[in-house]
């Protein structure tokens, strides 16, 4: 298994490259980039052969902004102190104390979205990793032993924050990553709800918060300030409150984006929340909506069905999935999985940054009850006036996954629609066989037009 | 007395047999086609349909529905529709209710509700092992060297049952040699092989929810030691259509001629 060994492919940025590559040409190479981009999407007119309309303009700002990050993320080392932190960590208080921040979640969806995910899978089962673990955590500790990875090179952690809210391997696979780096790692135990949190269990989780502040002081290497994480977490708040906004416009008819683009323009509330580009991001997707809205345009060309995806998504047939799906007139319009980064703003409150951080990161779906999820789900069928739930059974995921069975006949029966459990993984190819899938989901579109 | 006209051909290009039937105006059979499925299942189709069109006397052109794995391959048909919504559709022309449906393909099983209209409401398909389908029969009969139509007639001619642990195809051969080694009669093997197969099925059965009567399509249906078995584990009686394993053919056929006043 993995020693700590001096890592070639994490090296260490003069201040002058991170100006000088980052600052200076990355930045304007990348801005120059996404005018073209602009100009390409503005260009776009509906297709004949398509079943999409065309994407949504503002992608070109999304590309930029990941761009960037990760271009940054290059030169990081040396000039910024870099925290790798789990996708429900709470990461506004690194954000207040100026931390470069890297979610190796993202990273492996990044990877499993360019279809490099298997490489790396194996380069980490080479290494001894089981095929069973999850294949984020496969990928990322691939890519980290291997140095390959499409982001063209990742920072090397300073600080690891990983958060229990979203499953246990997490706490095992950052055992790893802080044995391998060398570096401090701040665990958040996160007991799991059944109900809503009790006091003492908000408060637990506050006593850790208010604790990891001097351990990330001292690799920050500079003073905690509470007006600067209020700041972080207004920001946060907004964003998410943009982000749920936009999620809900796909409750119009037809629905002006996928979930499959949610699935895209996630990124910037996952890696980037708390920055205020992102809030100013969110509001540009949501004006463009609401303009697609205001002139009747779906993201697909012919809207006959409307469908809820639960669990991660399939990130290596995301686009086969979209296209395929659309070309039957399905439109996924809502996900129980992004929903997740925008379901809890209302929790967010700035004037009581620990307490409400406390509250928020204890309730994200995968901390909560199969029940809970299940009622979520039956609300979005509602709301979203849906007429089927494709739950994808991910191999990777167990805590998304467990329950699925259930939820799936509570769906049929008490809601009277066709629910699909379709057996895949997020990101390792190999678990997911295309004629099985393929006959299911026409399956169940023929069950959707039998109700019609 | 001229020939009634054909109205569709329903094609299921299965992964284990290739089934072809026509049907007139009131969804009545005309005729059929069944063979094993051979490597090259386009050539294949397109035989079988040329001979069944001049057999039934059909010139012009008339709809042809393809279901199975090989739908996709059969370049004549007009539509394609997936095996579940033609085995129900045509299991419920052939018994008139909805109900359980339970179709054991060669090399999938799968468990459909029918609603009382007969339009499929919900699903299960086992696909992932060969544990649960026709396939598990064919290697046993190939294996113990007992034709596959006496497999069902052998497995019932005893009380003894032994019982097999795997659930597997491939490492039910390993178990079944060393039984085999240790003197065990054929036929409690056999029975105990039946119910396992039976195992899986029954689960997926309940899975669903059982919704009475069970029905039973697909070349396995002819097995009467798993029609027994399925009995006796959910205490509901088996109905079985007239084919059992045209339905899928057949309710392709039925899909063809609609928007022809049949079916």
């Amino acid at each position: 298994m993995t020693e700590t060994t001096p890592l070639s492919h994490y090296v260490r940025s003069s201040r002058l490259d991170y100006q000088l590559r980052y600052e200076l040409l990355g930045k304007a190479l990348l801005r120059v980039q996404r005018w073209r981009d602009q100009r390409k999407l503005a260009g776009l007119r509906p297709r004949e052969d398509s079943v999409l309309n065309p994407p949504l303009r503002c992608v070109a700002y999304m590309k930029e902004m990941m761009s960037r990050h990760y271009l940054e993320g290059r030169y990081a080392n040396g000039v910024r102190k870099v925290a790798w932190v789990t996708s429900g960590a709470p990461a506004e208080l690194l954000k207040a104390l100026d931390f470069f921040l890297i979610y190796p979640e993202n990273h492996a969806a990044l990877c499993g979205v360019r279809r490099k995910a298997e490489s790396l899978c194996e380069e980490a089962e080479h290494d001894g990793y089981s095929r069973d673990i999850c294949s984020y955590g496969r990928t990322d500790i691939g890519a980290m032993l291997s140095g390959k990875t499409p982001a063209g090179r990742l920072p090397r952690p300073d600080l690891l924050l990983c958060c229990t809210n979203i499953c246990q391997t997490v706490l095992y696979w950052y055992r790893v990553l802080a044995a391998h780096f060398g570096c401090p790692l701040i665990l958040i135990d996160t007991p799991f709800l059944y109900h809503e949190a009790e006091a003492h269990q908000v408060a637990y989780v506050q006593r850790q918060l208010e604790e990891m502040v001097s351990v990330a002081e001292q690799v920050a290497g500079r003073s905690f300030s509470e007006r600067s994480f209020m700041q972080v977490v207004d920001h946060s708040r907004r964003a998410s409150e943009l982000w749920l906004e936009v999620l809900n416009r796909s409750r119009h008819r037809p629905a002006p984006m996928t979930a499959f683009d949610g699935f895209i323009h996630m990124g910037p509330i996952v890696d980037m929340r708390g920055d205020p580009e992102t809030t100013d991001y969110y509001e540009r997707m949501l004006d463009e909506l609401d303009e697609r809205i205001r002139n009747g345009v779906g993201a697909i060309k012919e809207e006959r069905y409307r469908v809820l995806w639960d669990n991660l998504p399939i990130w290596y047939k995301i686009g086969d999935f979209s296209k395929w799906l659309g070309g039957h007139g399905v439109n996924v319009v809502a996900s129980t999985y992004t929903y997740a980064w925008g379901e809890l703003s209302p929790m967010i409150d700035p004037s009581k940054p620990f307490e409400s951080m406390a509250r928020v990161y204890l309730h994200p779906i995968l901390n909560r009850s199969t029940g809970h999820k299940l009622s979520s789900m039956q609300r979005m069928v509602d709301e979203f006036h849906l007429d089927g739930v494709i739950l994808h059974s991910d191999r990777s995921c167990k805590p998304y996954s467990l329950g699925q069975i259930d939820q799936r006949d509570h769906l049929v029966q008490e809601m009277g629609i066709p629910a699909l459990l379709l057996e895949a993984d997020h990101n390792d190819p190999r678990a997911y066989a295309e004629e099985q899938s393929t006959q299911r989901l026409e399956a169940f579109i023929e069950m959707m037009e039998a109700r019609a | 007395m001229s020939k009634p006209e054909v109205v569709a051909i329903g094609t299921d290009a299965g992964s284990t047999t290739c089934k072809l039937v026509a049907v007139g105006q009131g969804g009545e059979v005309l005729g059929s086609r069944l063979e094993a499925t051979q490597p090259h299942i386009e050539l294949q189709v397109g035989e079988l349909l040329g001979q069944l069109r001049s057999e039934l006397g059909v010139d012009g052109p008339v709809p042809c529905v393809a279901t199975g794995y090989g739908r996709k391959l059969v370049k004549d048909a007009t539509r394609s529709v997936t095996e579940i919504t033609c085995h129900a559709r045509g299991v419920f022309r052939d018994l008139g209710h909805g109900g359980t449906l339970v179709d054991i393909g060669g090399q999938d099983s799968k468990v459909i509700r029918l609603g009382n209209n007969g339009k499929p409401v919900d699903f299960m398909m086992n696909d992932k092992c060969a544990a649960g389908t026709g396939r598990f029969l064919e290697y046993t009969s190939a294996r113990l060297g007992v034709p596959i139509d006496e497999l069902g007639r052998r497995a019932l001619s005893t009380d003894r049952e032994e019982p097999i642990t795997s659930t597997c195809t491939v490492f039910a051969e390993s178990e079944i040699i060393s039984l085999l080694a240790r003197g065990v009669a054929l036929e409690a093997i056999l029975r105990g092989l039946h119910r396992a197969l039976v195992g899986r099925i029954v689960a997926m059965v309940h899975n669903v929810g059982l919704t009475p009567p069970l029905m039973l399509s697909g070349g396995v249906a002819h097995n009467e030691a798993v029609r027994a078995l399925i009995e006796e584990a959910t205490g509901e009686r088996v109905l079985l259509p007239r084919e059992p394993q045209l339905m899928g053919a057949y309710g392709a056929a039925l899909l063809g001629t609609e928007g022809k006043s049949a079916a």
